[in-house]
């Protein structure tokens, strides 16, 4: 378990400078994916495997979904096909494939040790006191995320608007 | 054979002070917004770090809090972005500082 995660914190660490330093946006996303995935075998090491999955689904898979939509948008210019074209070159992709790789090579090394049914670590929180936690003392908490998301959707519909509709 | 806290939480300020520096650096919206992405997600790990240094669950509720605080965050910055390139056919962030009221 120590292994795993200094493997992925190496990972994350790498993954994330690409992201900083890179140049085109959908290469930086693929690392950005990278660097998730990566995390989310941190939280697992740490004992946090509901996280680890939340992490996976909605942040490597939600958020950077809208993330790829909203980059898909803002290139609808002529540069759009260019673009795509770059993508397929293997210089693109090697890098992120290349990390990916190391973590699916650290989750066949999890499986192979008996990782999800071996018996529960010392430091393992499981999903059911993580639940009873939230709907329990931290309710309040669950009331004022769901506001916060009911103003984000609000927020983004107006500023979604086609312009001739609404204000400028 | 377990792995300190201490270590977790190096890397959780390791990764934030990257997305930092990309806050700081960069001129797009767009990788701002990664790098705001990058600096929640470490603060998550921090949160989770110090959860399993205490064995409680109570890290990993705020992780999901911060999870929901992401996903509305980027959701309204990603639509300020299409907004500011249809203003400004630009995604530079100093484009916007030449509006005027």
């Amino acid at each position: 378990m120590e292994a795993l995660f200094y493997v992925s914190g190496t990972v994350a660490m790498i993954s994330t400078l690409r992201v900083v330093t890179g140049k085109n946006a959908v290469h930086a996303l693929l690392y950005l994916v990278v660097s998730l995935l990566a995390a989310a075998l941190v939280f697992y090491s740490l004992g946090a495997p509901f996280i680890a999955a939340l992490e996976v689904i909605i942040y490597a898979g939600a958020i950077m979904v809208l993330f790829v939509f909203v980059i898909m948008m803002l290139n609808l210019g002529p540069g759009a096909e260019r673009q795509k074209k770059g993508l397929l070159d293997p210089k693109a992709w090697a890098g992120p494939a290349l990390l990916a790789l190391v973590l699916v090579l650290e989750l066949l090394y999890l499986f192979a040790g008996g990782g999800l049914e071996g018996p529960p670590r010392a430091a393992y929180i499981n999903p059911k006191a993580v639940a009873l936690a939230l709907f329990g003392p931290y309710f309040i908490g669950v009331e004022l995320a769901s506001l916060l998301l009911l103003a984000a959707l609000v927020a983004a519909w107006h500023l979604g608007r086609r312009e001739k509709e609404g204000i400028r | 054979m377990t792995v300190p806290a201490e270590h977790a939480l190096v890397l959780a300020a390791i990764l934030f002070s990257i997305g930092l520096a990309g806050v700081l650096a960069r001129r797009n919206i767009i990788f701002m917004l990664m790098s705001i992405e990058i600096m929640l997600n470490s603060a998550g790990l921090a949160f989770i770090a110090a959860g399993y240094k205490n064995g409680q669950a109570d890290g990993q509720v705020m992780f999901i809090f911060i999870l929901a605080m992401a996903a509305a965050e980027v959701a309204v910055g990603l639509s300020l972005a299409l907004r500011v390139y249809g203003s400004f056919k630009s995604l530079d962030a100093d484009a916007a500082s030449s509006m005027r009221g």
